[in-house]
């Protein structure tokens, strides 16, 4: 990416002049907020290496994030479950990342809006005439599209989510698919996909940056925001459109059970005593050398764990169509010939090469598995 | 004619997408409604042939707000029928996941996404702080204190949300219903309640972290295996387990000195308001035992229905009672069948033209639900042919009604301490105030299974059960249990060690489906009908009625087996043909 500080600088001078939400200076409103200047430099130097720039961008992420209510964000729920949203709820740590979700200037979302039907609409047609190719625009879930999308209707004539989110992402200055469905479809969209669900990016024809992970962490969600506002365009993207600054190391990377995968020492059946140990959980399914996120670095809900930690593997919840193609989560990808080795640079696939040798052997005893249960 | 109609799509604040009609005569009184799903997303069509170990996490998509419910039911279902008995240590673990759950979801919707209803944010802006901080003595339970409600802390949730609204963009709280003649709180009482609402997103946060700490992450958990639990390091860490408890009785702690007291405090403000405080029209009411605190005991342990409102009867569940239909249903009719013998063909006929009355007050056209005909994805699911309400409400009543010591004890001293008959549980008020109730005997009682837990990792390390799948047996299963929204079952087949087929029949179905074919409505419909709309361009009581019940849409939505398409429909097959 080009790190251009003097454009980013014209870029912020210019989202100043914009009217923004509130008239308050952003001093007064953290005062208000309970936050010193301090903390915010703070989130501000975390969300800085969090994005993987150098620390002398610090100051204008703090400032990025001061004229971050000039762009205002419209979030519409397709075909979902409202995990991500969920998700973005979590969002603390950095303690500031609330005040911040506050700051984005959130003009639709249905799932905590005061509003509802005609009030609903009222205010989504009003934000869209109001913030016109202003706006970011947030989508969660998959599309579905089979029969021109009867299979998701929104509002009070009807309109299907596949019209809504077309003539809504027109008028949109950027758009981010919060999610896996939103991404890739998602659950919806595993085979034999029977709406023909399909992710935001591939329905409209245009690069949108996609989040995924069932569901994202917080920080992927806000970080993208954050950086959107402060570059003025799509940050640096992998082959599936995915931030490289969020999803350009593999889970296995930097996974806390990593060691073990070296020394060879494997949870050979869930509840064993490598289990007990907290030995790699490859053989029991674990997908993290095909997974791209930074869940190994960041975990869940302010550190407090994450599904390896838990002892159970990855199921690759932020691969394109990893519903089928990581298929059982619970047993190793023997042989897989994985997709995302060609999503990052060539250095990784010595890596997946070298793993699926350990697979073949990990395959046949897995097949062994499955017939004789070793504890009969 | 003299009746008008009023579309509410989308209905907000809930999850999934769901539209509410009402058709209202000339004194705006509610003389039909109509329930309909909006959306359909066909997850059981896709688990067919699928390794049934990958059933939950697949069937967990259903929902990512009771985002573990549908992951334990998965699992369960899976374990049921291959016969596994999971390990004591895994039963309480998951028992302990659902504490997280229920205090997150429940706080959550009442605070996040209920409270909007019954609390006038602007109105708390003209409050005393010191008068309300007073006043928020009045509504805890006896021994404890009030919390957030501090003269200083609510000066400091008004001079933030003054500085908010002079922004002269509300954002999220654009165009609520504010000034809303059935909005009964004072402007302190709202005070007390808005303050909780900023409190509460704090507090969720730390039930996540609950349900993280042996989950791996929420939302969607990720520690359940076919047959027990992974998180085995987690439970042999002392620091792990304190962890947990400290968690537990921060939320305990919340429950009593803020959930329940706001409710004790709309139970006083709200009872003169009939819409809700109106007894409800359907008093069929179904629970299924749930969370496990010990080797044969559970917190509410009732399997079974009361009728018409007599809490002096109870009936124990008979399960080949429960039948779907899909008269008013996008699918074609196949009467009423039971989950095991269902069938579902899609059959999409979408809306027709009509006029809605929008938020000005004007008469202008809509789509709206034909009566006569299909109205909705969801189907109507009937146990011994009659709509049964499910949900939190529904666990406390038929656990009274049985006898349940504890739940006796915290309905009862709710009621005393209200000044409330029985009868005003079966309520929009009642309703609300279940949800709150179940969340307080969790917070009272629900520690024993933590102990118990404990007690046993002393002795047994045991977490998961082994166990094989023949790929030459057929094997047939199902979970049934109470989730926050209520009673949840998921029924599944296993042929050649794959899905053979899958349904989940949800609380939200129970509750949300349209009439069934002998013209019955389910409760979402029934209990609107005789309710009086002071304002049809701001039918805040409908709204206020149909959060009652926390809709959770997306997982009341679903179908088993699709083959193809035709000239723009869907053929599916039987679900279990021919059986």
């Amino acid at each position: 990416m080009a790190l251009n500080i003097e454009s980013i600088k014209e870029r912020i001078a210019e989202l100043r002049k914009l009217e923004g939400v509130g008239s308050s200076s952003i001093p007064a409103i953290l005062k208000s907020e309970g936050f010193t200047r301090r903390d915010f430099l703070k989130w501000a130097g975390a969300m800085t290496i969090l994005l993987g720039l150098p620390s002398s961008f610090t100051p204008l992420v703090a400032e990025a994030a001061e004229v971050a209510d000039r762009v205002p964000v419209v979030w519409l729920h397709l075909a979902e479950c409202t995990g991500c949203s969920e998700s973005l709820l979590r969002t603390d740590a950095p303690t500031i990342d609330n005040l911040i979700f506050n700051y984005i200037n959130l003009q639709y979302h249905d799932t905590i809006m005061a509003a509802a039907g005609w009030q609903a609409e009222t205010n989504y047609e009003e934000a869209l005439q109001k913030f016109k190719n202003r706006f970011i625009l947030c989508v969660e879930g998959g599309v579905p599209t089979k029969n021109n999308g009867q299979f998701l209707t929104i509002g009070p004539h009807a309109e299907t989510g596949l019209e809504k989110l077309k003539r809504t992402a027109a008028e949109a200055a950027a758009v981010i698919s919060v999610g896996t469905c939103s991404s890739f479809g998602g659950i919806q969209a595993a085979k034999p996909n029977p709406t023909e669900a399909k992710g935001v990016g591939e329905v409209l024809g245009r690069t949108v940056v996609n989040i995924p992970g069932c569901p994202p962490s917080a920080k992927n969600i806000v970080g993208t925001i954050v950086y959107y506002i402060l570059f003025g365009a799509l940050p640096p993207l992998d082959n599936f459109n995915r931030p490289k600054w969020a999803y350009g190391l593999r889970i296995h990377d930097l996974c806390e059970r990593r060691g073990h995968f070296d020394a060879g020492e494997f949870v050979e059946e869930f509840g064993d005593q490598g289990a007990q140990n907290g030995f790699c959980l490859y053989k029991v399914g674990c997908k993290g050398p095909y997974t791209f996120n930074n869940c190994s670095r960041e975990r869940f809900n302010q550190h407090t764990s994450w599904p390896v930690q838990a002892g159970h593997g990855c199921i690759g919840c932020s691969e394109p169509d990893f519903w089928d193609t990581m298929a059982p989560y619970e047993e190793p990808l023997a042989k897989h010939q994985f997709s995302s080795a060609m999503a990052d640079s060539s250095a990784d696939k010595v890596g997946i090469t070298i793993l699926t040798l350990a697979g073949v052997a990990v395959a046949a005893h897995g097949l062994i598995s499955a017939i004789k249960n070793p504890k009969e | 004619m003299a009746t008008k109609r009023v579309v509410i799509d989308p209905i907000t604040r809930i999850e999934g997408h769901l539209r509410v009609e009402v058709v209202l005569d000339e004194n705006n009184v509610v003389k039909d409604a109509y329930s309909s799903a909006t959306l359909w997303r066909g997850i059981e069509v896709i688990l067919k042939g699928r390794d049934p170990r990958d059933a939950g996490f697949m069937t967990q998509r259903i929902c990512g707000v009771c985002t573990y419910s549908h992951y334990k039911a998965g699992i369960s279902a899976v374990e049921n029928a291959l016969g596994i008995e999971p390990p004591l240590n895994a039963k309480l673990t998951r028992t302990l996941l659902d504490f997280a759950l229920f205090f997150h979801d429940h706080i959550v919707h009442f605070y996040q996404l209920h409270a909007l209803d019954w609390v006038d944010i602007i109105s708390a802006l003209s409050a005393d702080p010191k008068k309300a901080s007073e006043e928020a003595f009045q509504y805890v339970p006896t021994g404890y204190n009030p919390i957030a409600t501090g003269e200083d802390e609510l000066r400091e949730v008004q001079r933030r949300v003054k500085k908010f609204a002079e922004k002269g963009d509300l954002g999220p709280f654009k165009n609520g219903y504010y000034g809303h003649p059935t909005m009964k709180f004072t402007p302190e009482q709202n005070l007390i309640a808005l303050s909780h609402y900023l409190k509460t997103l704090e507090m969720q946060r730390i039930a996540a972290q609950m349900m993280a700490i042996f989950g791996g992450k929420n939302p969607h958990p990720q520690s359940l295996t076919v047959g027990g639990v992974t998180c085995v390091m987690d439970l042999q860490d002392p620091a792990r387990l304190a962890e947990y408890l400290t968690k537990f009785k921060e939320l305990a702690d919340y429950t009593n000195r803020a959930y329940y007291a706001d409710i004790v405090m709309a139970a006083s403000a709200y009872k003169g308001e009939p819409s809700v405080t109106t007894k409800n029209n359907l008093g069929n009411y179904l629970t299924y035992k749930t969370m496990q605190t010990g080797p044969d005991s559970w917190l509410f342990d009732a399997t079974g229905y009361i009728k018409n409102f007599d809490l002096g009867h109870y009936y124990p569940l008979d399960e080949s009672k429960i039948e779907e239909d899909v008269t008013h249903s996008w699918y074609k009719d196949t009467g009423f069948l039971h989950p095991y013998n269902g069938k579902t063909i899609p059959n999409y006929t979408g809306y027709v033209d009509g006029t809605s009355i929008n938020d000005k007050g004007e008469e202008v056209p809509a789509k709206v639900v034909n009566p006569q005909g299909k109205y909705s994805w969801i189907k109507s699911p009937r146990y011994n042919k009659e709509p049964m309400e499910v949900g939190p409400l529904a666990c406390m009543v038929v656990n009274y009604a049985k006898g349940n010591k504890q739940v006796r004890q915290v309905v009862d001293s709710f009621l005393a301490q209200t000044g409330l008959p029985p009868e005003a549980l079966f309520t929009v008020l009642g309703r609300t105030a279940g949800r709150m109730l179940q969340t307080k005997v969790i917070a009272d009682y629900g520690i024993v299974a933590f102990n118990n837990l404990v007690e046993n990792l002393k002795k047994d390390q045991t977490t998961v059960a082994p166990y094989k799948i023949d790929p030459n047996k057929e094997y047939k299963g199902r979970f049934i249990g109470d989730v926050p929204r209520g009673m949840l079952s998921h029924w599944c087949r296993i042929k050649n060690g794959k899905i053979e087929n899958w349904q989940a029949v949800v609380p939200s179905t129970w509750n949300a489906g349209p009439a069934d074919g002998k013209g019955k409505k389910g409760p979402y419909e029934a209990n609107l009908i005789g309710m009086k709309i002071a304002d049809p361009s701001k039918p805040l009581e409908v709204i206020r009625s149909i959060h009652s019940y926390d809709p959770c849409i997306a997982c009341a939505v679903h179908v088993m087996d699709v083959k193809g398409k035709k000239l723009g429909e869907f053929r599916v097959d039987p679900l279990y043909g021919g059986i």
